[in-house]
C-alpha cells in the first residue's frame, strides 16, 4: 500500500481498520509497513480523502 | 519536572485521557499524561455536538467553550419531508479545543502532570509485565515508568496493540468522515439538522451543527464498507453545492468515528484502554466525547484504588469492566445490534420515523409522544431504531 503524503490529513482512521498493526502514526506522518500488510484494503476503503492507493510506497 | 515514575501513565490528552488523569489523581495517584500535540484538542476532529446532562457532570458548564445552545433537532427524510423535534434537556455546540484544554487543565488542578510533544512510541516490558511507556520528546527518546498505563489515544490507538489487544475494527463498522466548518451561510443557532438516506449518505447521516446564525459544522459519515466507489467528500461536496452554494469552508476535518460495541478486551495485566481507543463510541449516533468521559471516569477510580491496593492485575483492573458494561457498555451492545439492522434498513424506514415525528405536536413533544405514534404506526423495529436515535442524540426524557 501507498500514502499520497501531500493528501493524508493524519486522521488514523486507516490505523483503526488494519487487521494486522501494519500501519503506524509516528512524528505527525503515517507509515505502512509492507511486510506486514496483507492486501486487504480496508485501509484504502475507510480512507476519507482516497490518500491510499495500492502500489509499494516510494 | 519529569519523574522516574508514576503510579499511572496516561497516554492521550482529550476527553477521555484528560477525565482518566483527572479521577486517578483526585483519588490519591500520582500521574503523567502524555500528548503528542502540542496542546490538547487539536486538531479537532469532531463536530463538537454534546448533550448539557452528558458533560454536566464532569465541568463547570463555561461559555468560553460554549458555541451554541440547541433546542431543536430537526430530521429530514430521504423523501423530503422534515420534522422538529424539540429537546427537554439542552444540547451544545462546543469549541473543542477550548473545552479539552479545560479538562486538561482540570486535571492538572488534581495534581496531574502534563507533557505535550510526548509521542508516545511503545510500552517498556520488564519480566512479561508492563512497566513504564517509551516516548520521543520533542527530539529526544524517553522512558517513564509506571505501575499502570492508561490507552487514552483516540481512534488511531496503538497503546493497545503494543499490549497485545486486537483493536481493530470492522470496514462495516466505521464510518469514514469529512466535515467542513462553513461561513457565509444561513442557519438557526438552535437548530441541529441531520439528513438521512442512501443518496444523501449511504449508512450514516449529514449533520449540520451550527456554531452561530451564520456558521455551523457540516458533515457526513459514510459506512465504511458502502464508501469506496464514492467517498464521503464527495457526497458532502454535493449536499454543500446543492445546500449552501454560496458558503466558504474555514475548516476542514477528516476522520473515523468507529460504529462498534466495546473492544472485548479493554483491560490488561498493567493497562486499561478508555474512549475512542476502548472503542466506546455511540454506534447509532457517533457521539463519543460524554461516553469517553464517562468510561475514563471510572477506569480514573480504578486505577486509584489498584494503586491503594497495590494490585495492578487484569484481575483487579476488570473491576472497569465491569462497571463499564453495567453503566453504558451493554446498552452501547444494545445500540450496535440496533445499528446493524439500522444499516440494512431501507430509505422507507427513514421516511417512517420523520411521519411519526410529525404527527406528535410542538408543545407535547417528549419520546414518550413519539412512542405512543410509534407503536399506532409501526413495528418494534422502528421504535427502536427511534428510540436509541433520539434518547442518545437529543438526550430527550
Ligand atoms: C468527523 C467527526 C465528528 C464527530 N462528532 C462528534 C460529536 O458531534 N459528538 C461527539 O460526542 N463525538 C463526536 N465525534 C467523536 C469524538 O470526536 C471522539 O469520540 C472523541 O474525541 C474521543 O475522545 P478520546 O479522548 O477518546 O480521543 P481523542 O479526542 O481522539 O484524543 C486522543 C488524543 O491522544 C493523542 N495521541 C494519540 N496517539 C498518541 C501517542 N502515541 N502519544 C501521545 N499522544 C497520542 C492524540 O493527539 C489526541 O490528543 C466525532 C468524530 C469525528 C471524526
Ligand atoms: S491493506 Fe489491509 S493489511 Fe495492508 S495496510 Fe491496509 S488495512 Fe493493513
Ligand atoms: S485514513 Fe487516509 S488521511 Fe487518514 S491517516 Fe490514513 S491515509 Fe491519512
Amino acid at each position: 500500500m501507498k500514502i499520497n503524503r501531500d493528501v493524508c490529513d493524519i486522521c488514523g482512521t486507516c490505523v483503526a481498520v488494519c487487521p494486522v498493526d501494519a500501519i503506524v502514526v509516528s512524528e505527525f506522518r503515517v507509515n505502512i509497513d509492507n511486510e506486514k500488510c496483507t492486501n486487504c484494503l480496508n485501509c484504502l476503503k475507510a480512507c476519507p480523502i482516497k490518500a491510499i492507493t495500492e502500489g509499494d510506497q516510494c | 519536572m519529569l519523574k522516574e515514575k508514576y503510579d499511572v501513565v496516561v497516554v492521550g490528552a482529550g476527553p477521555a485521557g484528560s477525565v482518566a488523569a483527572r479521577f486517578a489523581a483526585e483519588n490519591g495517584a500520582s500521574v503523567l499524561i502524555l500528548e503528542r500535540d502540542r496542546e490538547p484538542g487539536i486538531p479537532v476532529r469532531c463536530a463538537e455536538g454534546v448533550s448539557h446532562n452528558g458533560i454536566e457532570p464532569f465541568i463547570k458548564i463555561d461559555k468560553r467553550w460554549i458555541a451554541s445552545q440547541i433546542d431543536v433537532a430537526k430530521l429530514h427524510a430521504p423523501n423530503g419531508e422534515v420534522a422538529n423535534m424539540y429537546n427537554n434537556g439542552t444540547g451544545y455546540v462546543l469549541e473543542r479545543r477550548i473545552f479539552d484544554t479545560s479538562l486538561c487543565e482540570l486535571a492538572t488542578e488534581y495534581g496531574a502532570e502534563l507533557i505535550t510533544k510526548a509521542d508516545a512510541l511503545d510500552l517498556v516490558w520488564e519480566n512479561n509485565r508492563i512497566t513504564g511507556v517509551k516516548f520521543k520528546h520533542i527530539n529526544e527518546i524517553k522512558e517513564v515508568k509506571c505501575n499502570i498505563v492508561i490507552g487514552a489515544d483516540g481512534v488511531e490507538s496503538r497503546v493497545g496493540r503494543w499490549a497485545g489487544i486486537d483493536t481493530s475494527v470492522a470496514l462495516k463498522d466505521i464510518d469514514t468522515c469529512v466535515q467542513y466548518t462553513l461561513s457565509n451561510i444561513d442557519v438557526s443557532k438552535d437548530t441541529c439538522e441531520f439528513y438521512f438516506g442512501k443518496e444523501v449518505s449511504p449508512g450514516g447521516y449529514v449533520w449540520i451543527f451550527p456554531k452561530s446564525d451564520h456558521t455551523a459544522n457540516v458533515g457526513i459519515g459514510v459506512a465504511g464498507h458502502l464508501a469506496h466507489k464514492k467517498g464521503p467528500k464527495e457526497y458532502l461536496d454535493e449536499f454543500v453545492e446543492e445546500n449552501f452554494p454560496d458558503a466558504q469552508v474555514t475548516y476542514t476535518v477528516y476522520g473515523g468515528v468507529t460504529t462498534a460495541a466495546t473492544l472485548k478486551e479493554i483491560v490488561k495485566d498493567n493497562i486499561m484502554l478508555v474512549g475512542d481507543a476502548a472503542r466506546q463510541v455511540n454506534p447509532i449516533t457517533g457521539g463519543g466525547i460524554v461516553q469517553g468521559m464517562i468510561a475514563a471516569s471510572i477506569a480514573g477510580k480504578v486505577a486509584a484504588e489498584a494503586v491503594k491496593k497495590n494490585k495492578f492485575n487484569s484481575k483487579f483492573l476488570k473491576k472497569y469492566r465491569k462497571i463499564w458494561d453495567k453503566k453504558l457498555g451493554n446498552t452501547q451492545k444494545t445500540m450496535y445490534k440496533m445499528k446493524e439492522k439500522f444499516m440494512t434498513t431501507d430509505d422507507t424506514r427513514f421516511n417512517k420515523i420523520v411521519e411519526i415525528c410529525q404527527k406528535i405536536p410542538e408543545d407535547e413533544f417528549s419520546v414518550k409522544a413519539l412512542f405512543t405514534e410509534a407503536v399506532k404506526g409501526d413495528p418494534k423495529l422502528m421504535l427502536e431504531v427511534a428510540k436509541a436515535f433520539v434518547a442518545s442524540k437529543m438526550k430527550l426524557k
